[in-house]
């Protein structure tokens, strides 16, 4: 039988470590907020900076040239599921980071976003892509200076609502009023006599008012329809037909829904009626008509109804 | 129709699912730079600018004139904002003519945009009031139902609309500008995608598109000075209806041909077909092409599906419709429209490329909107008239 315990090794107050002039310089700029390299006898800039050129062992000169703070992402390991002692509790990349005016790449902690634990990448993260480092507030002298890389701004967010008051009119009210009481009202013209549903309390043809009210069926006819396979979490659920239906009495179609029937079998002309929802839940809205489905009767033939399609 | 108005410059971004490498400031920049190149024009030689763009909704930019005034070198200078939904790249083309055409400036530049990436189309055309039922169908939805009508009323058999789509893609491929470039693109690869809306399928639709399209419009005087050959406006007209109204005739609306009947009267053209040798014309979904050409009269009633099968409206045909691809290959709602006016001025300005119409002396621009309820269309030819 085997048996486990938890066992930790921690030097006391941590390890001192002198880092000399080169690193030194570096930690030192960090603290105050630069991000600086060395540049070597061949002239290439190494960030983070060492004491010599890693090529060919020759010490570096002691020019110190300023870099970034933005810089390009050369490389990148995605972290999924962080680990306690990661720099971020969220996924995150680590990333090899080449500062503007450097030649070489630093390694750091590149924070892309709120991600689920687990998530995959994100598509926008790519070699290439342009980042800068996120600075700490309280600044010591180490890497940790710099919290994380971030993606540059290269989009806003632009919140628009807009609230207001809203009044139907004396004509939509009535119709509205109608539904409330579960009839389907319209007016007459006065000039052309079509029946015009729901009623606007004018005829855009003719430009004249209307107050001739007239009750029309909750039984109709459609002229054509589409079938919509897109989904919208708004819409319902797909395919969904939307047709135009002429309601009986009426000289206008009005676009609604259809179902009861499997899209593939909906037609021009197919006889249609409102199915309501239960009494008790009508309100002043046209959500009372739940949609429209099928009726047990003939279709309509396409001359009777090609005028109003 | 007042003082002569010409076209001396045309300029276009490439269209693209996504520019984020440009703010709507630096896309409109873009196609207005530009144009005024073309021009040989400067932003201190422009008196006056005209923009458009789809409805605020789209992209939440309320007033894009104040926003860019400075942006298109209007400071101290009039700018104005036109409103028509999808036929507005017409209609602001149309209202910058207007102020040519009434003597009041003498250069003006036009500019039209959308970022559809930034923009949500179907969530703002399908804004309902607590008084309505919605059903979010958005665009393609909404002009589903009136294509299959028009099937019906006409009889036309169902290839047609695939027919329309491979030629305008294929014209696409030789426009540098336009967004959709689908090589080899065939009637097999169009009737293999699915049905969105039935009638109308994938590859039946146009894309959403990043872009701008810019003119300068001159007087008589200021286009003698100009660097390149001027598109001359023959005509322009605009009319619109109400979206519902007991015997609307949605499949072929009066406003479109009402509007078609008046820029032919003021081109002097009595025979569409024959006396125009271009046309670029708002073909959101590949059946509307039959459509419109039944509604602007380049034949009768029923008949338009049978150019399209013929092949009268390829590049190679008697009546090239979309030669740039068209909207079929590049929507940038708002700019669409105007797109459609610039591609014809470069038709009879001979700068087409290689999308260029042999002989092309005059072309109609056509735009239109909402639920085809707002029309705009202008004619230009070689010739000043």
């Amino acid at each position: 039988m085997s048996s486990e315990a938890a066992h930790v090794v921690e030097f006391p107050g941590g390890y001192t470590r002198s880092v000399g002039p080169v690193i030194g310089r570096f930690l030192t700029e960090l603290r105050d907020g630069r991000l600086v390299g060395v540049r070597t006898a061949g002239g290439r800039v190494l960030v983070p900076p060492a004491e010599y050129d890693p090529d060919d062992g020759e010490a570096v000169t002691g020019e110190f040239v300023e870099v970034g703070p933005a810089g390009t992402v050369r490389s990148w390991s995605w972290v999924p599921r962080p680990r306690p002692a990661h720099p971020l509790d969220r996924p995150f990349a680590w990333a090899l980071i080449q500062p503007d005016g450097a030649d070489t790449a630093l390694l750091h902690a590149l924070d892309v976003g709120v991600f689920e634990e687990g998530a995959d990448p994100p598509r926008f993260l790519k070699t290439g892509m342009r980042v800068r480092p996120k600075w700490r507030q309280e600044r010591t002298g180490s890497i940790g200076d710099i919290e994380c890389f971030r993606p540059e701004v290269t989009l806003i967010n632009a919140p628009t609502r807009l609230e207001y008051r809203l009044r139907p009119g004396r004509a939509l009210d009535r119709f509205l009023q109608g539904i409330a009481e579960g009839r389907i009202l319209g007016h007459r013209c006065p000039e052309c006599g079509q029946v015009i549903v729901p009623m606007k309390g004018l005829c855009p043809r003719d430009g004249v008012p209307t107050t001739e009210e007239v009750q029309v069926a909750d039984t109709g006819t459609v002229t054509t329809f589409a079938v919509n396979n897109l989904p919208d979490p708004r819409a319902p659920e797909v395919p969904f037909v939307s047709a135009y239906v002429l309601l009986d009495g009426a000289d206008l179609t009005m676009l609604a829904l259809v179902a009861g029937i499997p899209a593939d079998r909906v037609r021009i002309g197919m006889r249609v009626k409102a199915v309501w929802r239960p009494r008790e839940e009508w309100v002043a809205s046209m959500d009372n008509i739940k949609w429209f489905e099928p009726l047990d009767e003939p279709d309509v033939p396409y001359e009777r109804i090609k005028d109003y399609v | 129709m007042g003082d002569p108005c010409a076209v001396i410059g045309v300029g276009q971004t490439a269209y693209k699912t996504r520019r984020l490498d440009v703010s709507v400031a630096g896309l409109v920049r873009e196609a207005a730079r530009r144009a005024l190149d073309d021009a040989g024009l400067t932003w201190k030689d422009i008196d006056a600018v005209v923009i458009g763009k789809a409805p605020d909704l789209f992209e939440g930019m309320v007033m894009p004139e104040a926003y860019l005034a400075d942006a298109l070198g209007a400071r101290g200078k009039p700018i104005m904002r036109v409103h028509t939904a999808g036929s507005v790249g017409g209609s602001t083309a149309i209202v910058a003519a207007g102020l040519i055409q009434a003597g009041v400036h003498e250069r003006v530049l036009t500019v039209a945009w959308e970022k559809q990436s930034e923009s949500n189309a179907t969530w703002a055309l399908t804004v309902s009031t607590p008084f309505s039922a919605s059903l979010v169908v958005g665009a393609g939805g909404y002009f589903a139902p009136h294509i299959r009508a028009y099937m019906r009323r006409s009889g036309a058999p169902d290839h047609i609309g695939t027919l329309v789509a491979v030629k305008d893609r294929r014209n696409a491929l030789k426009n540098p500008y336009a967004h959709l470039k689908i090589p080899g693109i065939s009637r097999e690869m169009v009737e293999s995608t699915p049905m969105l809306w039935e009638p109308i399928r994938y590859l039946e639709t146009c894309p959403s598109s990043d872009g701008a399209c810019a003119m300068v419009l001159a007087s008589a005087d200021a286009a003698k000075a100009a660097p390149n050959p001027p598109a001359w406006v023959h005509g322009t007209a605009m009319r619109s209806e109400p979206i519902f109204f007991a015997g609307r005739d949605t499949v072929n609306p009066r406003a479109g041909r009402d509007c078609a009947a008046d820029v032919y009267r003021q081109a002097g053209i009595t025979d569409p077909r024959r006396e125009i040798d271009v046309a670029e014309v708002y073909v959101p979904f590949s059946w509307y092409e039959p459509m419109w050409l039944e509604n602007l009269g380049f034949c009768g009633e029923g008949e338009g599906w049978k150019l399209t099968e013929a092949g009268a409206t390829a590049l190679d045909g008697d009546i090239p419709w979309n030669a740039s691809g068209g909207v079929l290959s590049s929507n940038p709602i708002g700019a669409s429209g105007m797109i459609r006016f610039a591609e014809a001025a470069l038709q009879v300005r001979g700068m087409a490329g290689e999308h260029q119409v042999d002989g092309a002396r005059r072309a109609l621009g056509h735009a239109y909107g909402g639920g085809a309820q707002f029309f705009s269309m202008w004619i230009v030819g070689s010739d000043q008239p």
